[in-house]
């Protein structure tokens, strides 16, 4: 059986998504993608200059790759839509990450402004990917606003915590009718695997990449622990139990009449 | 709302005693936090936290990493008039002090952009003198009009203005506000600020609040390091930052550590602020506030610039001049103050790169 993520229409055969910033150089983003496998990357709108020669993040990603653009800086719902139309005017296409930040202490989605910007988005014709706390009501809000996947995040984003939120996150994985892709917080290629185990349709990972000694490594690192979980999700995994488990202590009576 | 009220709080605390108290065990505990209230922040500028200056280096290198990672985000500052009604004794714009005094025309506006832009750069920092008469705010707003069509972000640091006026200036597409209160002593305030309408100590310490009241999405502060105990100065202005950040939750807060350069007049600065000084101070911060900005400008000499820039520095300038007209040698005055560090902006980009760092040109999108 083929194994594929479908997203606005696109499939993908590799689950780890990857972002651009905080690399000490932009001239490593083909190798992270080469090692990874990865084909879908965002990218912030603010940090794109299309009419730079040094300084344009656009020349280092690859054609084929899905661009993700973000709507980074974004503080409303109004800020988000028109750094989205931004992004599509300057060729980024018509993908678009929403982050709605109005916290810039723990960095964490404003839900009920994503959602309306997610809604005017879908109706222009993007392909939304909201960017949010694992809030069941408000994916739900999503979904009707017609977003393409759902981005929860594991923890708060580029603190490498792991799957703190991972309750809420399963939630959402169980009940909502969209890809749900864990973004935010992942440190470690293990809690990568660990979120696909538990059924997500993917990760993206960026701060864990870029901050490592060696990013295109560890690139290759989480993609690898994205497929190890992926495949553990698909076999069917056994059931885990807190306790050692004699055969039938409760009901044996009932095999020796 | 204000920051005064909590200023005011400090103002009967014995700092000296308290710094003078700490030991070794206070500088370890905190060492071991995750979060530092404002005291733990303040035994961290303690005499005894110099004995661990390598740890809270590395931890401050850890948190900037984690949080900005490897890349320094580039600007230039652009004099638009050194015209000033003020009597700073520090400055080399004190109205008292005879240069030769220039506001730009528009049409020398664009040849300043032009000059700059050819050298990458998309984020401009925009400065003038405290002369609301001659550089007023229409004067501003109609320079920022012109900037817009070569800079991707438009920083002001400029003379105090109520939150009206910032408001023009937002709706001119000016997107960040840079600010210093010079010193949070009222008292030695009063003194190095003898007359002109900067001697109101609070209408000062309010506009970075009234900026962001004003929209605004960004946010510097600092202190003027050499007016007065270092200590006392980086506490407060912490204090200040946190309060903003908390306050103005959606903002980008950033503080700068402007140590003071010999300039025009004879103003020597009271305290003698050494390397170690600011590495403590930075790593300081930066343990204090993970997600603050942190600015270092070309007042610092190349070699010290690239010794700290691990340490949790988060933008730089580059390319710069502090005269009016400066960047297309429109004329040739003197600055406010001297620079140490001379690089060209390719030059630094040369350096950073080399250092491992990703020197970033633009990081914000004008979405008027």
């Amino acid at each position: 059986m083929d194994d594929y993520l479908e997203i606005g229409g696109r499939k993908f055969t590799n689950r780890l998504f990857t972002g651009t910033g905080k690399y000490p150089s932009d001239e490593l983003i083909p190798d992270i993608i080469n090692a990874s496998g990865s084909e879908v990357i965002t990218v912030a709108l603010r940090r794109v200059d299309m009419d730079s020669e040094t300084d344009n993040v656009m020349k280092h990603i690859p054609e084929h790759i899905q661009l993700l653009p973000n709507t980074s800086g974004a503080r409303n719902a109004s800020e988000a839509v028109r750094i989205a139309k931004l992004a599509r005017a300057a060729g980024c296409g018509n993908w678009i990450k929403i982050e709605v930040i109005s916290d810039n202490k723990y960095l964490l989605p404003d839900g009920h402004e994503t959602v309306k910007a997610t809604e005017i988005l879908a109706k222009d014709g993007f392909v939304v990917l909201p960017y949010i706390n694992p809030d069941f009501i408000i994916a739900k809000q999503l979904v009707s606003a017609g977003a393409a996947a759902v981005m929860p995040l594991g923890a708060p984003i580029g603190t490498n915590r792991g799957l703190q939120t991972r309750e809420m996150i399963q939630i959402l994985i169980d009940e909502i009718p969209l890809p749900i892709v864990v973004d935010a917080g992942i440190g470690k290629p293990s809690h990568a695997c660990e979120a696909m185990e538990m059924g997500a349709a993917a990760c993206l990972v960026n701060t864990a990449i870029a901050s490592a000694d060696n990013p295109v490594v560890m690139a290759r690192a989480f993609s690898n622990a994205i497929k190890a979980g992926r495949d553990a999700y698909l076999s069917g995994m056994g059931v885990v139990h807190q306790l050692a488990r004699a055969s039938s202590p409760l009901t044996g009576f009932l095999r020796d009449a | 709302m204000s920051f005064y009220p909590i200023l005011k709080q400090y103002e009967s605390f014995d700092m000296d005693r308290f710094l003078e108290g700490v030991n070794d065990k206070d500088v370890r505990h905190v060492l071991q936090k995750t979060r530092l209230t404002d005291l733990d922040f303040l035994i961290l500028l303690s005499g005894k936290a110099e004995d661990y200056l390598e740890e809270m280096a590395n931890k401050a290198h850890q948190l900037t990493v984690q949080n900005f990672g490897r890349v320094i985000q580039f600007y230039t500052p652009m004099y638009l008039s050194n015209f000033c009604n003020n009597q700073c004794a520090y400055c080399g714009f004190n109205t008292t002090n005879t240069i030769e005094r220039k506001q730009l025309t528009l049409d020398e506006v664009k040849r300043e952009a032009e000059a700059i832009s050819q050298t990458g750069l998309k984020h401009i920092l925009v400065l003038t003198g405290d002369a609301p008469q001659l550089a007023t705010v229409d004067y501003i707003s109609e320079c920022c009009n012109i900037l817009r069509d070569y800079f991707s972000s438009i920083a002001i640091e400029i003379y105090a203005l109520t939150r009206e006026e910032y408001e023009i200036l937002e709706h001119a597409g000016v997107d960040a506000l840079t600010i210093y209160q010079e010193t949070y002593s009222e008292e030695l305030y009063q003194t190095l600020h003898p007359k002109g309408p900067k001697k109101d100590y609070r209408f000062r310490l309010d506009a970075p609040e009234r900026g962001l009241q004003a929209n605004f999405r960004s946010v510097g502060i600092g202190a003027l390091l050499g007016l007065n105990r270092w200590q006392q100065d980086i506490f407060l202005t912490a204090l200040h930052a946190d309060y903003l950040q908390t306050a103005y939750t959606e903002a980008e807060i950033s503080i700068s550590l402007p140590r003071m350069r010999p300039h025009e007049g004879c103003f020597q600065p009271a305290h003698t602020i050494s390397d170690k000084s600011i590495v403590q101070m930075m790593t300081a911060l930066r343990l204090f506030l993970p997600r603050a900005g942190i600015t270092v400008s070309t007042r610092e000499s190349a070699t010290f610039r690239n010794n700290i820039l691990r340490l949790g520095v988060t933008r730089m300038s580059a390319g710069s001049c502090t005269s009016v007209g400066g960047h297309s040698q429109i004329s040739n005055q003197t600055g406010q103050f001297e620079i140490s560090d001379n690089r060209t902006v390719e030059e630094m980009t040369v350096s950073l790169k080399r250092l491992g760092y990703q020197p970033v040109f633009k990081d914000w999108q004008c979405i008027l």
